[in-house]
């Protein structure tokens, strides 16, 4: 019972990352998979900013230290925040890099069903 | 091909591109109207207060550019090329990178204290004091990540909303797209 | 209402949403109409950036919410004017199904021997950088917020060169979809 209380977030990040994973891996539409992508990229950043958390912690805002109360304020562990305020801004630019290429394959095969752009290519 | 378009409106009776019918929505064009101007005062707040509050470069750029976009969504590319001219946009792209990049070089040249010389991207000797040198490089380097960002989103989103016209002449010629 | 019980109410709030998460997520993946999906996927970076403010990471909660429901979604819906509304009918595989249920078991078994979620005694909040991040920006740098202050100045390399990706990402999608949208080049569109 007590794993399930310590590790029961971790375990939802990754059966979010394996729903992004199987959208990746198993859809024929290259939308659909770099939807899929992008549910893997939102549970990797779960996951590390569920690691900077701590119980009863606040973000890492700091108090004025004049403020009553301010030395025994916890603040949660910023590192975490900083690398996956990156990785989103780097996700997005992959995932428009990637958009542009399924517009490209779009118009070159008509398609952009993966199955039908390898039957093109195999007949060709 | 899809029958229906979902960024701008395409009468799939006909299959003609109808470039009036986002721009005739009438509570689409006032409700815009009112909020992009609250949209982009926020974009700067974000910019300038996130070294005090959430916020920073990262997020002031992509709302700032989300404002836009939305301006263009509904009164049309033209109206927004005329805002924010591609040329410009490209610029900002390299714009945003040189001064970040600017301000580590100027910190390299730069000493504080008895050190001669600085370090890349070490904001320490860009003032007459350590920590008024730290927050003047944050800024400087803050405002280089939205510039950068701002003007990649939205050079992103002109090639993306350019390509129709480009590739699909049977929907009508760009010209049509003047009211 | 005592501290305690504050907290399990927010972890409470948590998991109602972290459920309503992955509740977003199977719906995307299931649907065959790729607008309706892509509208959902800016429902699932609110929920998301929800969840990220309860983890205390309101910097990355914001990125979230403006990238995911504002760029992407546009982005996305750009992509489907382009190319097909709906996705195609396709036979269920196994393979593909069995492969996630592995990976998501190994990765599973991976966390049993991690530290509690929120505990305190964690490696990461035991490190020296944890408290000079927190002092060292009180001290040297003087600003409130602690995530502005490690992003630009003890990371700075680290973002100029994200900062480089962005820049090199627009220059790809420039590359892929050709320079820029002129009238001239209507002319020689062609078919498409």
């Amino acid at each position: 019972m007590s794993q399930v209380m310590d590790h029961g977030i971790y375990w939802l990040c990754i059966v979010l990352m394996m729903i992004g994973l199987y959208t990746v891996i198993s859809r024929d539409n290259l939308v659909k998979k770099i939807m899929g992508l992008n549910i893997f990229q939102v549970s990797v950043i779960m996951f590390y900013v569920s690691m900077g958390k701590i119980s009863g912690g606040t973000p890492p805002i700091l108090v004025p230290k004049d403020q009553p109360g301010a030395a025994e304020v916890v603040y949660s562990n910023p590192l975490p925040h900083v690398l996956m305020l990156t990785a989103i801004v780097v996700g997005v630019a992959t995932t428009a890099l990637g958009l542009a290429l399924v517009v490209r394959i779009q118009e070159m095969y008509g398609t952009v069903e993966e199955d039908e752009i390898i039957e093109m290519d195999r007949t060709e | 091909m899809s029958g229906l378009d979902p960024l701008a409106g395409v009468d799939s009776a006909n299959g003609r591109r109808d470039p009036m019918r986002m721009q005739e929505k009438l509570v689409l064009r006032i409700v815009s109207k009112a909020t992009v101007p609250f949209i982009l005062l926020f974009a700067l707040y974000v910019q300038f207060h996130g070294d005090f509050g959430p916020g920073g470069g990262f997020q002031a750029g992509v709302i700032f550019a989300a404002g836009l976009i939305l301006y263009g969504v509904i009164f049309g590319l033209d109206m927004l090329e005329r805002v924010a001219p591609p040329r410009v946009v490209e610029f900002g792209i390299a714009l945003g990178i040189l001064i970040y990049g600017g301000v580590g070089v100027v910190s390299l040249f730069l000493g504080h204290g008895d050190a001669p010389a600085g370090n890349f991207l070490d904001y320490n000797g860009l003032a007459h004091d350590p920590v008024h040198g730290q927050h003047l490089g944050i800024l400087l380097v803050e405002l280089g990540v939205g510039i950068t960002v701002t003007a990649a989103m939205l050079a992103i989103f002109y090639m993306f909303a350019g390509r129709r016209m480009v590739e699909r002449p049977e929907f009508g010629a760009p010209e049509e797209d003047q009211p | 209402m005592s501290a305690k019980q504050q907290t399990s109410g927010l972890a409470m709030i948590e998991l109602i949403l972290f459920v309503l998460l992955v509740a977003t997520a199977v719906v995307v993946a299931r649907l065959r109409d790729l607008f309706a999906a892509v509208m959902l996927t800016g429902i699932f970076s609110l929920v998301s950036a929800g969840l990220f403010t309860l983890m205390d990471a309101v910097d990355v909660a914001f990125t979230e919410a403006a990238v995911g429901a504002g760029i992407s979604t546009i982005l996305m819906l750009g992509t489907l004017s382009l190319t097909a509304r709906r996705e195609e009918q396709q036979p269920v595989r196994l393979l593909p199904f069995l492969v996630v249920i592995l990976v998501g078991g190994a990765l599973i078994a991976g966390t049993v021997d991690m530290p509690a979620y929120g505990a305190l005694e964690a490696p990461i909040h035991q490190h020296p950088m944890y408290n000079e991040f927190i002092t060292g920006t009180e001290q040297k740098v003087h600003l409130p917020n602690v995530v502005t202050a490690v992003l630009a100045s003890y990371r700075g390399y680290d973002t100029f060169g994200e900062t480089t990706v962005v820049f090199a990402a627009a220059i790809g999608v420039f590359l892929v979809l050709g320079g820029r949208r002129k009238k001239s080049a209507k002319i020689d569109g062609g078919t498409p």
